[in-house]
């Protein structure tokens, strides 16, 4: 507080409209009041997922650094999980507005077999635009449910899960839909750009959107208000149980969105692709990241660091040639760790 | 576990340099202090001064840095709750703990069941609940559902399990704070004959009448450190502030601006029938106070929440007149509060944690969230003129501490009242609903809102004010309704709102008059 040219308040100057390192400095109240955020552990709070991060690529690179700090390998990495990406950026916004989807396994294989089997034969952007709709309305019947029927998102997408994976399997009789001639659709995922592949720069693109969305508009302001607190949120004028039906329709659409990159990719979709094992380790992903489940907290460069942790272990294991049965003990044991260390942080500074 | 001498005179806890600090704030620093056995003593202090952190470390709630709590002449280090229940000292929080799907004699006996191999014997549970509560001369239904209590008798509630673990201390942290008056007035009765069967009673309280009323002797605190310990005779409110505030209060209220003679009404509500509201209509007035008194449950949150259309309006009908531009308007009762919003009212609830804020979110969201198209363009919020636009209201409203990026829980009670001053009149409303402005906040705070208040009716500002506090309506109020059973049953003018007055009409012409 005893800055050189303290006394009045500075006018005008200080502010920096959209300087993203703005946000932690502190502006122009009277009379600081030191907050519990110094020492160690506020700092690994704040910072959360990134230590982590880091040291498990330091270790990677330093121990197998020919194979895994190799631009390829790295760049797969980042094509192989561009539709997990993609996902768990649009249920972090479920989740920080106050929800969650458990369904998003089954809306990624319903759209990607209704839009394998329109490209088979028909125009792919139509098909690719058809696939990603459907998962909108899903989306959009899952917050509907949620929010204006009042039924717990947790259940209410797990019920729909059942019945949306029930409808994949009757739009593909059981069967394996292949559209090995259907190119143009191969195109959407395959392509590459300054080696880049397309499935990789949509899931750039995508993210970022999802991530402006949430830190910078109004819409994002409102997701976090309503996961805070609800009736604060609609006392203060927000829209509680729309902006949460928005956030379930996004997570729709994106899980149709990676559903049809993956099948772009292979030229073939099944109803049994997907499903519980995606859902969970799309919401490992964004836990781990350090999203609250309680909702109000978070944010997508989180859950973007968080899909990627989990996916660089899984990489990990590959170039070392370890059980990978083990794989599935390291990453219920970061879970826990993730999950723990937020609830325990949480009861420190309360 | 409790085997000293239960007539033992003396001290019963000794407090030697206690100190407590949460993340970087210091909340207690070197605070020494005795508690006689069988005495009431009362805590007393400015939010955030320390009195509730203190109680908590007397009752093993919170564990202390520094110094040593010796119980009965013994050190004692209480690891948990449990630890401090074990050793005959109890907590009653502010948040009370009552599980509400339980019976009350099942909460009270909650952990210590008597049971008979394994199996819990009701009729056991029955008949020592009955001994127990006869004891204390409490009339609660031990079979009734708890979570169906209103909030007096869970506070009982909460004593009887206190006694039923032989506690011979019990520290209650504003245990009136959500009490109506007769309510209050049990719960003294019951903490008097506490003490009188020689039980020691810690009081935290920021109600200094009643501290003067019940304690033997009173702890002030400031800012953390002790300032005194003095037996409560010889001590008045305004000592008992003088100390608190370490300066002297004269006036408590500004001066009440006249409401002009040619103001227009802003706000007109006509038979309004909602949840708890009975066919309510009254005028305010641009530049008026309307102060909404009455007892809890008579019905004044309803009237707020039905004209904010937070809860569902049957029928009737709520006029807005819009600064004379559009003149007069009717609008309809349908809507939520952000058509409210739109036609111009803002309402501050009644429960800032529960209602109000976004306690994990930043100062700034939680000021701009009502008025976030203001500073944004196409959607985008832009930071500079949020920022802006926020620095200078939270400086119109006088709230201080933290930044504008830290989390609304890091704020005093005051200042996060603030906050939502900040928040409803970046709308510029032309009516105002204050539900229990005061409520928890320092005395400091207290006079600050009171100068906000008064200030906004100079810019014509219409408020409807609802308080508990009958000195705060009349001090601030222009006229007062007094409202009963969901109804206004009196009308009130500066002129002839008394504590009597306002009270009789409260409690209804039947039953006992004035205070």
């Amino acid at each position: 507080m005893t800055q050189p040219q303290a006394a009045p308040p500075a006018p005008e100057k200080p502010e920096q409209p959209g300087e993203p390192g703005s946000a932690a400095r502190k502006p122009a109240l009277p009379g600081g009041f030191g907050l519990p955020q110094a020492g160690f552990l506020g700092r690994a709070r704040q910072g959360g997922i990134v230590y982590p991060f880091i040291v498990l690529f330091l270790v990677l690179t330093i121990w197998k650094g020919s194979l895994f700090a190799d631009r390829t390998n790295l760049l797969e990495i980042l094509d192989q999980q561009a539709s997990y990406l993609i996902i768990a950026a649009a249920g972090t916004m479920v989740m920080i507005a106050g929800g969650i989807d458990l369904s998003v396994g089954a809306t990624y294989a319903l759209c990607q077999v209704i839009a394998t089997k329109m490209a088979e034969t028909g125009n792919p952007v139509l098909a690719i635009a058809v696939g990603v709709l459907v998962g909108v309305g899903v989306g959009a019947v899952n917050g509907v449910i949620a929010t204006f029927f009042r039924i717990n998102s947790l259940i209410a997408t797990l019920a729909m899960s059942f019945v949306i994976t029930g409808v994949a399997s009757l739009v593909t009789s059981g069967n394996l839909i292949i559209a090995y001639s259907a190119l143009g659709f191969a195109n959407f995922a395959r392509t590459e750009f300054l080696d880049v592949t397309t499935a990789a720069w949509t899931m750039i693109g995508v993210v970022l959107i999802f991530g402006l969305v949430l830190s910078r508009t109004i819409a994002g302001r409102y997701m976090y208000a309503a996961g805070s607190n609800a009736e604060a949120a609609r006392l203060a004028g927000v829209r509680v149980q729309w902006i949460r039906l928005v956030t379930f329709a996004i997570s729709g659409g994106a899980a149709g969105l990676g559903g049809i990159i993956d099948a772009s990719r292979v030229l073939s979709a099944s109803s049994s692709n997907g499903g519980t094992a995606l859902t969970f380790t799309v919401l490992a992903g964004i836990v781990v990241g350090g999203t609250s489940i309680l909702g109000g907290s978070g944010a997508i460069w989180r859950t973007f660091m968080g899909v990627l942790f989990i996916a660089i272990i899984g990489n990990g294991f590959t170039l070392l040639a370890w059980n990978p049965l083990y794989e599935q003990i390291t990453l219920g044991v970061i879970l826990l760790l993730a999950v723990g260390g937020d609830a325990w942080s949480r009861l420190r500074t309360a | 576990m409790p085997d000293n001498d239960q007539d033992l005179p003396g001290a019963h806890v000794e407090l030697k340099d206690i100190g407590k600090s949460f993340g970087g704030t210091r909340a207690l620093e070197g605070v020494t202090l005795t508690i006689t056995r069988g005495s009431i003593h009362a805590l007393v202090g400015e939010n955030g001064a320390g009195k509730s952190t203190l109680g908590k470390i007397i009752a093993g709630a919170h564990a202390p840095d520094d110094g040593q709590i010796l119980l009965a002449g013994e050190p004692v280090r209480f690891r948990s709750p449990r630890d401090a229940i074990n050793a005959g000292v109890n907590l009653i929080a502010q948040e009370l703990s009552i599980m509400g799907s339980l019976t009350v004699e099942q909460n009270v006996f909650l952990g210590v069941e008597p049971s008979q191999a394994g199996f819990q014997s009701r009729r056991e549970l029955r008949r020592r609940y009955n001994e127990l509560a006869a004891s204390v001369g409490f009339e609660l239904d031990g079979g009734g559902n708890a979570g169906a209590l209103r909030t007096a008798d869970k506070q009982k509630v909460e004593i009887l399990r206190a006694l039923c673990r032989n506690a011979e201390l019990i520290v209650m942290d504003e245990p009136t704070a959500a009490l109506s008056r007769p309510d209050v007035d049990a719960l003294h009765t019951v903490i008097r004959q506490l003490a009188g069967n020689g039980t020691t009673v810690v009081l935290v309280s920021h109600f200094l009448g009643e501290v003067l009323e019940l304690a033997d002797e009173v702890t002030i605190l400031r800012d953390g450190r002790l300032v005194q310990t003095v037996p409560a005779a010889g001590q008045t409110e305004e000592s008992l502030m003088a100390a608190m505030l370490g300066r002297s209060l004269d006036a408590t209220f500004p001066p009440k601006r006249p409401v002009a003679a040619d103001a227009r009404t802003v706000l007109s509500v006509r038979d309004l029938v909602a949840p708890g509201v009975n066919g309510v209509s009254f005028d305010l007035r641009a530049g008026e106070i309307l102060g909404l008194a009455g007892l809890v449950g008579a019905g004044r949150t309803e009237v707020a929440r039905a004209v904010y259309r937070a809860n569902r309006v049957k029928s009737g009908s709520v006029t807005v007149s819009v600064d004379g531009r559009t003149g007069p308007r009717q609008v309809t009762v349908a809507g939520s509060p952000r058509t409210a919003m739109r036609e111009g009212i803002q309402m501050i609830p009644e429960s800032r944690k529960d209602q109000g804020l976004l306690l994990g979110r930043p100062v700034r969201e939680n000021v701009s969230l009502s008025t976030l198209p203001q500073v944004s363009r196409f959607g985008l919020v832009q930071r500079g003129p949020e920022r802006r636009t926020v620095r200078d209201m939270l400086s119109r409203v006088d709230a201080r501490g933290g930044g504008q990026s830290d989390p609304a829980s890091a704020l005093s009670g005051g200042n996060q009242q603030k906050l939502l001053f900040a928040r409803s009149l970046l709308s510029d409303p032309t009516v105002l609903i204050a539900d229990e402005p005061t409520r928890g906040v320092d005395v400091g705070a207290k006079r600050a809102i009171y100068e906000l208040l008064t200030t906004l009716t100079a810019d014509g500002l219409g408020i409807l004010l609802i308080s508990s506090d009958v000195e705060e309506i009349l001090g601030l109020a222009h006229r007062v309704l007094v409202m009963r059973g969901g109804r206004v049953v009196t009308e009130l003018t500066s002129d002839n709102a008394t504590e009597a007055t306002i009270l009789g009409a409260a409690f209804g012409a039947k039953e006992r008059g004035a205070s």
